[in-house]
């Protein structure tokens, strides 16, 4: 079981409270991941990662066990304590005002 | 007894103000996706209770939303927004070839006939549809791979299709407009495409009446006379009156104080047409294209009777002194209520409604974030 952190308004358009729970298939990787993710709620399809190009969206992070994974190959495993439900995989928009 | 629901999107969510047909007192419900730019929201002519709303922001992307009971619910449609084949490259505000790049949904336009069928105008500017509620979204290519498309270049917002009308009478005939391309008519449901910038002149590009590369902020048509167009454009207000084919000014006597370099008159970004007068025409004026408020501190409508050129400022209600806002080219309407409704919102906030076709004014709300649009929808 893989732990998500959604920003804010991405919990909001999903209709999630808090964390998000997914069960993965295979090795944990960003792709693995957002791929279960987006099968639980198409509604984040485009919103994380670019339809076609599956490239991070810009001013998205991602950050595990005190580490930015955010420029690792999206086919990297995971940490083994995100892998394994210890710690949760945040997604992270990037602070800004306005 | 008839009712009026003003869909308002704004730079931090939408926000649905309704009222009986008195529009004296009035109903305000939202913020819908609060802290998303919501740059529009239309409901359907055959189901005004099916609404299509864009949701936009600078970290998540595009997402689309659809109402089926006026607005009180919502649910996410698709927000698959894929070009044609290669999408190519257009200019770059250096002139530069840039390629294609979907940024966000800026107008849709519900179909007239079928409220599962709407419109997506589009920045990198193109024309989408989808035939299934915004559940799929399809370009129709055709506006871009016309043959003009690779001159195209982004106006000061990002180039965006902002207009899209569909004529009521023939029902294959669509204008669209792009900043900073102009407009564009199609007569075979959005196959085939040609611009109609005949008659513009702009004087910051080279070729001043070139057939494309015009700064179109906006037009307007009424149902009644679907060959009439008014158009607001970069500096100047204009008509047609052969379907786009031919342009002719009609800033008339609009204020000069707009900065225009070479004294033109008409600055500003929205214009409409009266319910029930095909001739009654407003507009904002804005001061300049670098300042972007209003002439003197003084926000001030402008009605115009005869189609254009003889002009009156309606100011009744509105403020008079150190108002420095601005009203963005989708953030008018008018309802079909007699006496013909107008409305407006600015990027202060306020959402101005007058229910005697702009003789008076009152604000309806006045602290919200900055309004991007303004649809109103007549309910009976």
């Amino acid at each position: 079981m893989i732990r998500v952190v959604l920003p804010t308004h991405l919990r909001t358009l999903a209709k999630v409270g808090g964390e998000v729970k997914l069960e993965i298939e295979g090795r944990a990787t960003q792709r693995s991941v957002l791929n279960a993710l987006e099968a639980q709620y198409p509604m984040l399809k485009g919103a994380i990662r670019d339809h076609v190009t599956q490239q991070r969206r810009p001013f998205l992070r991602f950050f595990a066990c005190e580490q930015d994974l955010s420029h690792e190959p999206p086919d990297t495993p995971l940490p083994d304590e995100v892998a394994s439900g210890k710690e949760p995989l945040l997604i992270i928009g990037a602070i800004a005002g306005g | 007894m008839s009712k009026v629901r003003v869909l308002v999107g704004t730079r931090k969510g939408a926000f649905i103000l309704t009222s009986d047909g008195k529009r004296e007192k009035w109903e305000i419900s939202g913020p819908f996706f609060a802290g998303w730019e919501m740059y529009h929201l239309k409901g359907s002519p055959v189901n005004p209770n099916r609404i299509y709303a864009s949701q936009s922001s600078g970290w998540f992307g595009q997402q689309m939303q659809r109402s089926n009971d006026g607005g009180q619910t919502w649910e996410p449609v698709g927000n698959k927004f894929v070009y044609d084949g290669v999408p190519g490259t257009h200019q770059w505000y250096d002139g530069t070839p840039h390629p294609w790049e979907f940024k966000r949904v800026w107008h849709l336009e519900p179909s007239l006939t079928d409220p599962d069928t709407v419109y997506a105008g589009i920045e990198d500017a193109a024309l989408f549809e989808s035939k299934d509620g915004g559940n799929t979204w399809q370009e129709l290519a055709g506006l871009r791979g016309h043959g003009s498309g690779p001159k195209w270049q982004p106006g000061a917002g990002g180039m965006c299709l902002h207009t899209i009308i569909l004529d009521p009478r023939n029902t294959g005939r669509i204008y669209i407009a792009i900043s900073a391309a102009g407009a564009f008519r199609s007569d075979d449901c959005g196959k085939t495409w040609r611009p109609i910038n005949r008659g513009l002149h702009s004087q910051y590009i080279p070729d001043p009446t070139a057939e494309v590369g015009h700064c179109v902020h906006h037009v307007a048509m009424h149902k009644s006379r679907p060959d009439v167009l008014f158009m607001q454009k970069h500096w100047d207000v204009m008509r047609s009156d052969d379907a786009g084919e031919n342009w002719r000014e009609v800033n008339g006597n609009l204020p000069t104080d707009t900065g225009a370099p070479d004294g033109r008159r008409g600055f500003g970004f929205v214009i409409d047409v009266h319910a029930h007068q095909p001739e009654t025409i407003y507009v904002v004026p804005i001061k300049s294209d670098s300042e972007h408020f209003p002439p003197e501190g003084k926000l001030r409508v402008y009605r115009s009777r005869t189609g254009g050129n003889e002009w009156e400022a309606l100011t009744k209600g509105l403020p008079q002194s150190d108002c420095y806002v601005n009203v963005l080219r989708d953030a008018m309407a008018v309802d079909s209520l007699d006496k013909c409704g107008v409305y407006f919102g600015t990027t202060g906030g306020q959402v101005y409604a007058s229910a005697d076709a702009g003789d008076t004014w009152a604000p309806i709300v006045r602290d919200l974030p900055a309004v991007l649009s303004v649809e109103v929808q007549t309910l009976s």
